[in-house]
């Protein structure tokens, strides 16, 4: 019962959800466990069915089947109201009729719970906005009305929070400052979070753990760093940064190496790496970790080297410059090279080779949208 | 250095513009203002002023301008439990129109609000009856309420009212006809603004533990104010105002007479017009008291 208030998150449970809307599936059948404390984010483009999940979650949509589990105990059935869970909506859906402070004291006087006005008040002095108690939500900015949504949920000390992209609405800058401030209030006050995102760097920056989603299912799941360094799909490869995807039959397979034929190039990927060792296969490398030589550099079998190319495009972005290299019968790598020294590196329409540790390459367990298995 | 020369030069440009627009607003509010006078402010000081002519009988009979309060205080003592039945039935007929109304504008508004075609359909049936005179609606009720109607045959055999008893001619059937002509007053105000309502102020609400019921208190109903106010007001004033559904002639009887009956009466039969435009300035003076407190009360504790 939600009167029940528990100090610490619980863990959050999905047994196979399904969600079926009139035309289309939101979601398929996903599984799902968030362990108590921890910040979990779910990722996906629009569409994709996190805004459902988290829908779900909070009792405003009804699941087609599958059970929802918080700290073991089966909430499927529970009306919203009643479930120990509390939502930052992307709107923030401040009441505009009430005060900041009743806004904040609401979910507690509904639960009659003691001195709400104190409690109230000590959870916008949290989130820094102590002063503003006594003004209406549309006196506000976006900053502040997102940290008085936040002030709002966090007050009731629910088992699990619900984000669904409460920083949408906010510039770059802001957005920045936010996530650090959700991420140590996080820490703080050691809540189970369940963060919705469709903002990569949003999503690694903050969380313990991603989700990666797409069309209605998780795609991959895991710690952002190992979701960075080892994509299993195409899709989260591309979606979770960028990608240089290279697609051909496999030539050559060992005890701890497989290599794929690539227009005339072999590229080879750790067998631990690789989802798939045998028929036509995609092997990947992220462009930070691809350099590019004006001589063929001749390495060993540690690394996979292609060329000759032609640079063809080149990007500042600050830090660093992005390169994109034409190579004849491979297609277009993209490469990152730091501006340490001058910039760009390199000119345009140079003949360069490019070359990676094979240790960087990683193998996925499908194709590229577009490329046809070959058998 | 530019802020220097704005500076002097803005207001030169605007101490010519103001006079220049200032004439054409005049210009065009003229019409409005002349109809104004002529049409409400000339009669209204007409009307008190003939509410507080006094009678003299020398050389004859006639009537002389005055301060002659005593015509009020002869209305008040003569009209006194009509004055209250006009408030009391307004009151009530409000109410009823509310609580029927606002089931119907929250539909229309917002359960419907992802087909279009059906709400806009469910719009026009609400405005329909405009389309026929309110006299001949009224005049059909009197029809469809008499004693010996198939109506009134079928509301007996379910036992409503008894065998003998009369609906028609009680203050039951004004009230009844009062809430049909002008319920569509109050739907379409509530209905603006339930439309506009963002239903996911009553997600947040459900999801800070407030039950249905609570969230339709604390949050739908208080979101839903402005047009509760413009609802009732729309409603209450008009009817308290009204003399064709208490009348004989249409649902009521000389038991049901509101001051619109009364004036009617004594400016077109007893031929009494000091007595009628006493009864129409108290009408209005009253109303205007209470709307004022009501707009305050509401607008101060609910709108803000």
């Amino acid at each position: 019962m939600a009167s029940q208030v528990k100090v610490s998150g619980a863990d959050l449970e999905l047994i196979d959800v399904r969600k079926d809307f009139p035309g289309f599936t939101a979601l398929d059948d996903m599984d799902l466990h968030i362990p108590a404390g921890e910040f979990f984010a779910l990722l996906g483009p629009s569409g994709c069915g996190k805004t459902t999940t988290l829908r779900i979650v909070a009792g405003l949509e009804t699941p087609t089947q599958g059970q929802v589990l918080i700290g073991g105990q089966d909430i499927t059935n529970m009306k919203p109201h009643e479930r120990p869970v509390n939502t930052v909506f992307q709107s923030y859906a401040l009441f505009p009729h009430m005060t900041i402070l009743e806004n904040v004291a609401f979910g507690l006087r509904q639960r009659k719970i003691d001195d709400p006005l104190k409690k109230a008040q000590d959870a916008l002095d949290l989130v820094e906005l102590g002063h503003v108690g006594a003004r209406r939500p549309q006196q506000l900015s976006g900053g502040q009305q997102q940290r008085v949504a936040l002030a709002r949920a966090l007050v009731n000390r629910p088992s699990l929070l619900l984000l669904d992209e409460p920083l949408g609405a906010l510039d770059l800058k802001l957005r920045r400052q936010m996530q650090i401030e959700l991420k140590a209030i996080q820490m703080e006050v050691g809540l189970t979070f369940l963060h919705v995102t469709h903002d990569q760097e949003e999503a690694m920056d903050m969380a313990d753990t991603v989700a990666v989603m797409n069309k209605g299912r998780i795609e991959q799941m895991g710690a952002p760093e190992a979701l960075y360094d080892r994509p299993k799909t195409a899709f989260v490869s591309k979606f979770l940064g960028q990608s240089n995807l290279f697609v051909g039959k496999v030539v050559d397979s060992n005890d701890s190496s497989v290599s794929i034929e690539v227009g005339g190039h072999k590229v080879t990927v750790d067998k631990k790496r690789a989802e798939k060792h045998t028929g036509t296969i995609a092997i990947g490398v992220r462009p930070e970790k691809a350099t590019f030589h004006t001589e063929n550099p001749k390495l060993g079998s540690d690394h996979v080297s292609i060329g000759q190319g032609e640079i063809i495009d080149i990007r500042f972005t600050g830090v660093s410059n992005q390169y994109l290299i034409e190579v004849p019968n491979v297609g277009e790598i993209t490469v990152f090279a730091q501006n340490i020294g001058k910039s760009p590196v390199i000119e345009l329409g140079a003949k360069v080779w490019v070359s990676w540790k094979v240790e960087h390459s990683f193998g996925l367990s499908d194709l590229p949208d577009g490329t046809e298995d070959q058998g | 250095m530019a802020f220097a020369a704005f500076s002097n030069n803005t207001p030169n440009k605007n101490s010519g513009a103001p006079v220049k627009s200032g004439k054409i607003v005049l210009a065009l509010l003229l019409p409005g203002l002349i109809y104004l006078a002529m049409f409400f402010f000339i009669p209204l000081v007409a009307l008190i002023q003939t509410s507080l002519e006094k009678r003299v009988t020398t050389p004859s009979v006639h009537f002389e301008a005055a301060w002659n309060w005593q015509n009020y205080v002869d209305v008040i003592d003569r009209y006194l439990p009509q004055i209250l039945r006009s408030f009391g039935y307004a009151f009530v007929a409000t109410i009823i129109a509310l609580l029927i109304s606002y089931p119907l504008a929250y539909f229309i508004g917002v359960k419907v609000r992802h087909r279009p075609v059906l709400q806009r359909l469910m719009v026009t049936l609400v405005i329909a009856p405009f389309f026929i005179s309110f006299l001949l609606r009224t005049i059909a009720w009197k029809q469809l309420l008499a004693d010996n109607s198939a109506t009134m045959d079928f509301i007996r055999q379910l036992g409503l009212i008894g065998p003998n008893e009369s609906f028609i001619g009680t203050g039951g059937a004004v009230v009844f006809g009062l809430v049909y002509n002008f319920i569509p007053f109050m739907t379409l105000p509530l209905y603006t603004t339930l439309e506009r309502l963002d239903v996911r102020y009553l997600e947040a609400g459900s999801d800070l533990y407030a039950s249905p019921s609570k969230v339709f208190r604390k949050v739908t109903l208080p979101l839903s104010m402005p047009g509760i106010i413009s609802g009732t007001l729309l409603t209450f004033i008009p009817i308290a105002g009204d003399y064709v559904n208490a009348s004989q002639d249409f649902l009521g009887s000389a038991d049901t007479s509101m001051i619109g009956t009364m004036v009617v009466q004594d400016q077109l039969v007893t031929n009494n017009p000091q007595s009628a435009t006493a009864l129409s300035v108290l009408l209005m003076g009253t109303i205007l008291v209470l709307i004022t407190v009501y707009v305050r009360r509401a607008g101060t504790e609910e709108l803000l």
